[in-house]
């Protein structure tokens, strides 16, 4: 048996609440509030206390699908990715940068906001990224 | 955030006003709560009897997006009773003639025919926020999710420069972002007119130096915001969308149009953790790892950067998302070449100057906020200290412009909107939750009870409503929450979702679109 505990930030509101994920031979079983953060002071609202739920949902995306045909098709990573370039070239090239536009997202750290934004303007060429924050 | 959240409880005076917080951001409400035991008064300007207003000194009941009159009145009073801060005015801020020739217009007694709250609870609100030695406004987006949401931004800004009420412990001006890392999306760039660390694009010197790190030339022109992207899609100016992370068919006002809009992409690539509805429309999907099994960071309200940490793996072939986007960049050429999340997070503070004090290291012992310019600089716990980011802080004279949409004989009824306590978003997470979906299983309309034995509604029956737009059925909860002549509605579910309703008025500066007030019908819907 492999029971442990990792440190995070709360996925939901913007109060940013520390807890503790803990995890039992691999599989997310809980939260707890953690204690010595300043934020939340051991407390954690309802949404905290089970946000692990929804990680290990059966409805979770495994594997890149193509529409192919009308259909959204299981692919293998490699094919995907090309298409996905590609594609976005093609547009490009047709029809010029500024008709690409990227939707970022409040939901994801930092880090993957840094890099949508960096493949928008480094690798299309254009500023029409945005999120959801005016909605 | 311009203060933190701990120093909410400080305040001597707390001016929340348009933020259901208890629901929305509980952890922030208890902190009010615990100011109010402290003896703070507490001022909460909302049409809705929220749960804050049990424990506020003054519950103001305004009418529907009439915050700019009703700020404007509280000014007037301000001044007419010399309660505002002329040393603050006169070394800190500009413009403030315009304003005060402005706010003459709205006394209370003029205020009142349009904000509905009486003459003398304006001047008690007056008096209190201006007299309090500290006074802290909070709000959320029933402030910003307005046709005129900046205007109403602008005068709560305002208030606090007239009154000094900025740039101190427990004094400011405070917006509770909604999300996990509205405020980080913003830090990081994801907007169509700055890099990261707001950082514009147009200047030169700075798209210089994001050239020279990139490798590449960038383009000088402000993109397109979201409405105008999905506008675009309709009529062929845009032909491809990329959407990370959003939902944006449930989560849009005006479901009809998006939809519209999505299906006119030539190319939709949906990089998400479900198949959400707007992964639907997609000609290709990536899965990506969710929460709880990848490193990384979050920046909360308050300007904190945190660590997120890996768990557990991601299911199947899901990928951690900077991966993917590393590979979809390499593939069109940008030099992205990162073995861990932190590696891509050196690389933004090298080029940011409000993060260039942050790393994994300091803030896995310490909290900080920025700015945190360098590596011995503690970070940031209140914003404006000295002087505003633009130096002077600007009175904007604002005159009071009424919703777009308002009531009239065929659609009588105001729609209001916003969460509950237990569902996030379009509920692909929290439904999938299974104690979160048991404790609120169901969409619920509030209607006054008024208007409901108007209509022959008993709690739990059956309404339909209807708009300009659409139509959606959705149970309701029959109570005094809202005043009569209203509707609140939660948009977490996808049938009584009343995204269906809305319209697209949109702030006129940030595009924001009107959530909170919208022209309805309502009838008894027979089972
Ligand atoms: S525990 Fe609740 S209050 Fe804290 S961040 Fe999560 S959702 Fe927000």
């Amino acid at each position: 048996m492999d029971y442990k505990f990792v440190k995070t930030t709360c996925p939901f509101c913007g109060c940013g609440c520390q807890m503790l994920l803990e995890v039992l031979d691999g599989r997310l079983i809980g939260t707890l509030p953690f204690k010595g953060a300043q934020m939340n002071q051991g407390k954690l609202c309802i949404k905290g206390w089970n946000a692990h739920g929804f990680v290990q949902s059966p409805d979770r995306l495994t594997k890149p699908l193509i529409r192919k045909n009308g259909k959204l098709q299981e692919a293998s990573w490699e094919e995907t990715f090309d298409t996905v370039a590609s594609r976005i070239s093609d547009i490009k090239t047709r029809y010029g940068a500024n008709s690409m536009s990227f939707l970022s997202s409040a939901r994801c750290s930092n880090e993957e906001n840094y890099l949508l934004q960096k493949l928008c303007r480094a690798g299309v060429g254009t500023n029409n990224v945005d999120h959801c924050a005016r909605l | 955030m311009t203060n933190s959240i701990p120093e909410v409880e400080d305040a001597d005076c707390i001016f929340l006003i348009g933020s259901n917080t208890s629901e929305a951001h509980p952890l922030i409400a208890h902190r009010i709560f615990r100011a109010v035991g402290k003896g703070a008064k507490l001022i909460v300007v909302d049409p809705r009897k929220i749960q804050m207003t049990m424990v506020a000194d003054i519950h103001v009941r305004i009418n529907y997006g009439t915050d700019v009159a009703f700020l404007n009145a509280i000014m007037h009073e301000i001044i007419k009773n010399n309660w505002h801060n002329p040393e603050f005015i006169k070394e800190r801020t500009e413009g403030f003639e315009a304003l005060e020739e402005t706010v003459k217009k709205y006394s209370p007694e003029m205020a009142s025919s349009i904000c509905g709250v009486p003459p003398d609870v304006i001047h008690e609100v007056a008096r209190l926020y201006a007299t309090s030695k500290t006074s802290n406004i909070m709000y959320t987006l029933g402030i910003t999710e307005h046709s005129h949401g900046v205007d109403n931004v602008k005068s709560l800004a305002n208030l606090a420069m007239l009154t000094g009420h900025i740039g101190k412990p427990s004094s400011g001006v405070n917006p509770m972002r909604g999300q996990n890392n509205v405020q980080g999306a913003c830090d990081m760039g994801a907007l169509p007119n700055v890099y990261p660390g707001y950082q514009v694009v147009t200047n030169e010197d700075i798209r210089a130096k994001f050239e020279k790190a990139w490798g590449v030339s960038l383009s000088p022109n402000i993109g397109k915001m979201i409405p105008d992207m999905m506008d675009g899609l309709i009529d062929g100016t845009v032909k491809g969308m990329y959407i990370f992370g959003e939902n944006s068919v449930e989560t849009d006002p005006n479901i009809h149009h998006v939809r519209h809009a999505l299906e006119s992409a030539e190319l939709l690539v949906v990089q998400d953790i479900f198949l959400t509805q707007t992964a639907k429309f997609a000609h290709v999907v990536l899965p990506g790892a969710a929460w709880g099994e990848v490193e990384g960071t979050y920046s909360n309200t308050e300007r904190k950067v945190q660590r997120i940490r890996k768990a557990v793996e991601p299911p199947g072939e899901a990928m951690p998302n900077w991966t993917i986007l590393m590979e979809i960049g390499k593939r069109l050429g940008v030099k992205m070449h990162y073995e861990t999340a932190e590696q891509v997070f050196n690389e933004m503070t090298s080029l940011t100057p409000s993060f260039a004090g942050i790393t994994y290291e300091r803030i896995d012992k310490t909290d900080i906020q920025w700015p945190c310019p360098s590596l011995d600089h503690p970070g940031t716990k209140y914003l404006h200290q000295e002087k505003f980011t633009r130096g002077l802080g600007l009175f904007h004279a604002i005159e009071y412009r009424p919703s777009e949409e308002l009531p009239d004989d065929e659609f009588p009824v105001i729609l209001t909107t916003g969460r509950r306590y237990a569902h996030y978003h379009s509920r692909t997470m929290t439904g999938r939750c299974a104690a979160l979906d048991r404790e609120f299983p169901r969409p619920m309309a509030q209607i006054h009870f008024k208007d409901a034995e108007r209509l022959g509604l008993a709690d739990g029956d059956s309404m339909k409503v209807t708009s300009r737009r659409g139509e959606v059925i959705t149970p309701v909860r029959v109570g005094d929450v809202v005043p009569e002549g209203s509707i609140f509605m939660d948009f977490h579910f996808e049938d009584a979702n009343p995204n269906w309703l809305l319209g697209t008025s949109l702030d006129p500066v940030s595009k924001t679109p009107d959530y909170k007030v919208c022209a309805v019908r309502i009838e008894r819907q027979e089972d």
